[in-house]
């Protein structure tokens, strides 16, 4: 089986000189939803913007078999679609109809095709009673729901989403594990919130100083790297 | 929020509303030109000038009071430079740049009330803006909601920490608190700019935006533009006639 995503030796350095990613090995199969875990500044979110070629490091990146380079990059686009942590700097047309038609004009859709899809991606998330307001009116879950259908509305083979239930309330992260569980695509989360991956993902990644430093079950890596705030949080009463 | 208010009255439904941006445009150019040249009997023409504003505000089921106020945020800009001229001992100039500027930032606002943005932007294009400026303008009216509230959380913060406190001292401390977050604000917007380009990218933006709705100069559209641009010059006329 062709995997979706396989990357090789992937490394990463920011101008500043930072090493965000030496030497990565990761591979995501159809119909997988995986979860990157690690600490902050581990490179994760670095990793995530190298699977569209928003960023280019060396080593290897294959999206359906195709290379991320130049010639590839309108295709890989959309075959991967990123939710981006702030939906704010996600959401910049002045309603969300156009918003989440963007992607689809800016692949030559014409307008009928374009508004019918992103009506269709609206009703989704639950969001078609918003596709006349400006996305500035919107509630962080509401955001998060128009961002969603901004990707969803490609239909990209692999939906990526960085720290989806970050600013979201427990509702919001709730009602977005369930609209996410719903979607086709092939997955992976960047998230600290393991309730949310526990809820949808089969595998987990952890991220250390720019190498994935373990994979396994999400239980077992939260208990082996304990990385979950519950676990110790009863320590802390007084 | 200004801008919201402004969002919000511009996706009205008028006869005005209605128009084709250009027609507007064009309206716009030739009554802003009637205000700037006109020298003699402007005090008769101003009014008159007015009623012509005020009769498409009701016309496009706008709030009277509410724009005209509105307009109202160029006088103390204006009102400085009247000042000048009045204290040099020309009076009447600083009347007519204040009934001048007055007059042409309501006539903006009339078209930015019955016109939303997107569709006057496109309408600029069409009418030869260099699109870059026009893009700029269009993630600056998009994000100006969004650092304003930044800038609030950042004074929430620093009042918390005792920023307001009102000695000569605090007072000195609060104006480098100030520039301070002038800096980090320059710096998060920055960083948008960066994620928000980051975000066009990845859905296959191309360098320009594609419009949804296609924009289309109908006859009632020309007939619009005739009359809107042929009514500043009639008023003009009629009181520069009877000025004589």
């Amino acid at each position: 089986m062709t995997p979706l995503i396989e990357v090789r030796g992937l490394c990463f350095r920011y101008e500043d000189g930072t090493a965000a990613l030496r030497g990565v090995d990761f591979r995501l199969d159809p119909g997988e939803t995986v979860v990157l875990f690690g600490p902050n500044g581990s490179g994760k979110t670095t990793f995530v913007l190298h699977l569209n070629g928003l960023l280019s490091g060396e080593g290897t990146v294959r999206v359906c078999g195709l290379p991320v380079d130049k010639r590839n990059i309108p295709e890989i686009r959309r075959k991967v679609g990123i939710v981006f942590q702030d939906s704010d700097s996600q959401l910049f047309m002045p309603t969300v109809l156009e918003d989440v038609a963007f992607g689809l004009l800016n692949r030559g859709f014409d307008r009928a095709a374009a508004i019918s899809r992103a009506q269709a991606a609206l009703a989704t998330v639950g969001m078609s009673a918003a596709a006349s307001r400006a996305p500035y009116h919107l509630s962080a879950g509401e955001k998060k729901r128009v961002a969603v259908a901004g990707i969803v509305a490609m239909e990209p083979e692999v939906l990526v989403l960085d720290e989806p239930t970050a600013s979201l309330d427990p509702p919001g992260q709730r009602s977005l594990a369930e609209l996410v569980s719903h979607l086709p695509q092939a997955k992976i989360l960047v998230t600290h919130d393991i309730p949310f991956a526990l809820a949808l993902c089969q595998r987990a990644v952890f991220f250390q100083g720019g190498v994935i430093a373990a994979e396994g079950t999400v239980e077992d890596i939260v208990s082996r790297f304990d990385w979950d705030f519950s676990f110790g949080g009863s320590k802390l009463r007084h | 929020m200004h801008h919201v208010v402004l969002d919000r009255w511009s996706r009205g439904n008028s006869p005005v509303h209605r128009r084709d941006p250009r027609a507007k445009i064009l309206a716009l150019a030739v009554f802003l030109i009637a205000v700037a040249t006109a020298h003699r009997a402007l005090l008769l023409l101003a009014p008159g000038l007015l009623l012509l504003l005020a009769a498409t505000l009701i016309w496009a089921r706008l709030p009277l009071a509410g724009v005209l106020a509105r307009a109202a945020v160029v006088v103390p800009f204006a009102g400085v430079f009247a000042l000048i001229s009045g204290l040099a001992g020309d009076p009447a100039r600083g009347l007519s740049l204040m009934a001048k500027s007055y007059l042409s930032a309501l006539a903006v606002l009339v078209v930015g009330a019955t016109t939303p943005l997107p569709a006057l932007l496109r309408g600029f294009e069409m009418t030869g803006v260099p699109r870059f400026l026009l893009i700029v303008g269009q993630f600056l009216y998009r994000y100006l909601f969004v650092i304003s509230e930044e800038a609030q959380h950042m004074r929430k913060a620093a009042a918390a920490r005792g920023a307001a406190a009102r000695d000569w001292m605090a007072r000195d401390l609060r104006f480098r608190a100030a520039a301070g977050a002038l800096g980090v604000l320059f710096a998060r917007s920055h960083a948008r700019a960066e994620d928000i380009h980051r975000a066009m990218l990845s859905r296959g933006f191309v360098g320009h935006f594609q419009p949804l709705e296609p924009i289309r100069f109908r006859r009632s559209d020309a007939a619009f533009a005739v009359l809107a641009s042929l009514a500043p010059i009639l008023v003009r006329i009629a009181v520069e006639r009877a000025a004589r």
